[in-house]
């Protein structure tokens, strides 16, 4: 890390909204431990903000819920949002997403409040500066770890926050994403659902029920987890030997209300389960607001795999010595 | 093992390897023994592990390996397992821990519900020696048993908003120190000034699958010489 100029603080939080928090790609090789992986809930959007800023994969940004947050620049940075369309704004004019853009010395950005998707990604060339904490920076306010503090705190009003001096000029990487690449989130989700674990357990018409209903999106909906509301699931198994969970996995308490399960789930759990949402799908699941309607699809495994080399591929080529991780 | 492994898809990226159906201490050596082959058979493309009580759930990167692929490789590895002699016994753990009512609420309820007196409770909760089954819940949060039968007490009806860190506490039959304060809905016994979960600590939780773990009743003096916080456990409406 040597060739890298000294940190500087560069934003500072005038408001700090309902929710933003610090995430790499995730805690992992600790999960044995209880640790739970974090990262972005919507990898994705994480991904192609990274990408944006010709930061390599791994580096830190924000990710951002529901809006509400005032950002000043303490100098001039390059960033680009990806992800939900929160109404951000430089200056009170619109800022474009999934592009980079020129944040200058003084001005506000804001994020409003969703008018598509859930979870906005802002990452800055160079990328942020926290120490990691289990090996990673990503924030775990239930398990208080990582972010900028090291304890899963998320912004508050008055942080100031580093970023990597040396990353202020533009690395390599595209600088806008096609628009085929932006997903629009207001449209009803489709979900890839690899069937498996005890999905053998579920009465014949409750598997119908599963693959051809529009679920909606409860409002209890997190990191940790996303439940769907629709016909009531039976299965003859009502609870299990706790087993590890791995992202995505489909899990159906006595209620028969399934539950997705997102980043920071608990490690192991007991309930039965469908499945597990392919990775994409599971970040398309993060960026749905609570009563948007949902279908999932029994998918196979190859098609899923095909979809998620191409989509981690198209990221592979950027080499930025700058934010080397 | 008394049955044929079962592979279950866990998603792209992983599967649950299922050895057994039931809760036994003699499960440990075999789930054992399949993580270190993992580690050793996936190398680098391996993610995470997690066992627990009856299961492994192998974790790899799928960009670099298929899950028939893994599988092909856990298959493999399933032929010819033997169970790790290591861990019949299992690292052995004390925890220093001040049986009380101020910090283990729930004494007389688990005396009620046993029929038994609040100091054979103690007693029997701290003259076995058990082994960790599974961690998860939260970072550090040791599943142990088995409990003296004659101990189980199911959860509370409402959980507490907040356990303070070092509770032991038993439910069903298994018991728990809570290394965090969080949420839970375990009985409360007392607590233990053990730190169960510190991330300056080289591989940070004090307990592992397959540890034995005694808890050792000591007096409120010792509890606080020790570095524990005595403050009672506030009542919540």
């Amino acid at each position: 890390m040597s060739y890298r100029e000294k940190p500087q603080p560069s934003i500072r939080v005038l408001r700090a909204g309902p929710l933003a928090l610090l995430q790499d790609s995730g805690r992992f090789g600790v999960r044995h431990l209880g640790v739970t992986q974090g990262g972005p809930a919507d990898l994705y959007s994480w991904a192609w903000a990274n990408h944006l800023t010709g930061n390599s994969w791994g580096t830190a940004n924000l990710e951002i819920t529901f809006g509400g947050l005032l950002l000043v620049a303490e100098r001039d940075l390059n960033i680009a949002i990806a992800g939900a369309d929160l109404g951000a704004t430089l200056n009170n004019e619109p800022v474009p997403l999934w592009q980079r853009v020129r944040w200058k010395e003084g001005e506000v950005l804001a994020f409003a409040r969703p008018m598509s998707g859930l979870r906005a990604y802002l990452a800055v060339c160079g990328g942020f500066v926290a120490e990691p904490v289990l090996g990673s920076v990503a924030s775990v306010v239930r398990e208080e770890l990582g972010g900028f503090s090291g304890k899963g705190c998320k912004l508050e009003e008055g942080d100031l926050l580093s970023v990597h001096a040396g990353g202020k000029n533009s690395g390599p990487g595209s600088m806008q994403a096609p628009k085929e690449a932006q997903p629009d989130f207001s449209q009803p989700a489709v979900l890839d659902l690899l069937p498996g674990a005890q999905i053998a357990h579920f009465a014949g018409r409750s598997l119908f029920d599963a693959f051809n209903t529009w679920w909606q999106v409860d409002d209890r909906a997190d990191r940790m987890g996303v439940r769907l509301i629709g016909p009531k699931l039976y299965c003859n198994i009502r609870s299990l030997v706790s087993e590890g969970i791995n992202l995505g996995g489909v899990q159906v308490p006595p209620d028969g209300q399934p539950i997705v399960l997102l980043n920071d789930r608990q490690t192991i759990g007991g309930y039965p389960r469908l499945g597990s949402l392919s990775p994409l799908s599971a970040s398309r699941l993060a960026q749905c607001l609570p009563k948007q309607r949902v279908r999932l699809v029994a998918s196979g495994h190859e098609a899923a795999l095909r979809e998620l080399r191409l989509f981690r591929r198209q990221f592979e080529c950027v080499r930025d010595n700058n934010v080397m991780l | 093992m008394s049955q044929k492994p079962v592979l279950e898809s866990a998603g792209l990226d992983g599967w649950i390897v299922r050895l057994f159906e039931t809760i036994d201490e003699g499960n440990l050596p075999w789930l054992s023994a399949l993580s270190k082959r993992c580690e050793q058979v996936f190398g680098d493309t391996l993610i995470d592990l997690v066992p627990s009580y009856t299961t492994l759930l192998v974790v790899f990167d799928p960009i670099t390996l298929s899950s028939s692929e893994a599988r092909a490789m856990i298959c493999q590895i399933l032929v010819d397992l033997e169970p790790d002699s290591g861990v019949q016994e299992g690292q052995v753990h004390e925890l220093p821990t001040w049986y009380d009512i101020s910090v283990g609420p729930d004494l007389p309820r688990v005396a009620d519900h046993t029929g038994m007196a609040v100091t054979d409770v103690i007693e029997a909760h701290s003259q076995r020696t058990y082994r960790v089954f599974a961690l998860g819940f939260a970072p550090g949060f040791a599943f142990k048993g088995l409990i003296d039968p004659r101990l189980e007490c199911p959860r509370l009806d409402t959980p507490r908003k907040r356990v303070p860190a070092g509770s032991v506490a038993l439910a069903g039959r298994q018991t728990a120190a809570y290394p965090t304060a969080t949420p839970g809905g375990w009985n409360l016994l007392g607590r233990t000034s053990a730190r169960l979960f510190d991330r300056q600590r080289e591989g940070f939780s004090l307990l592992r699958v397959g540890d034995q773990v005694r808890f050792v009743s000591v007096s409120r003096e010792t509890f606080e010489r020790e570095g524990g916080s005595s403050k009672p456990v506030e009542l919540e409406s």
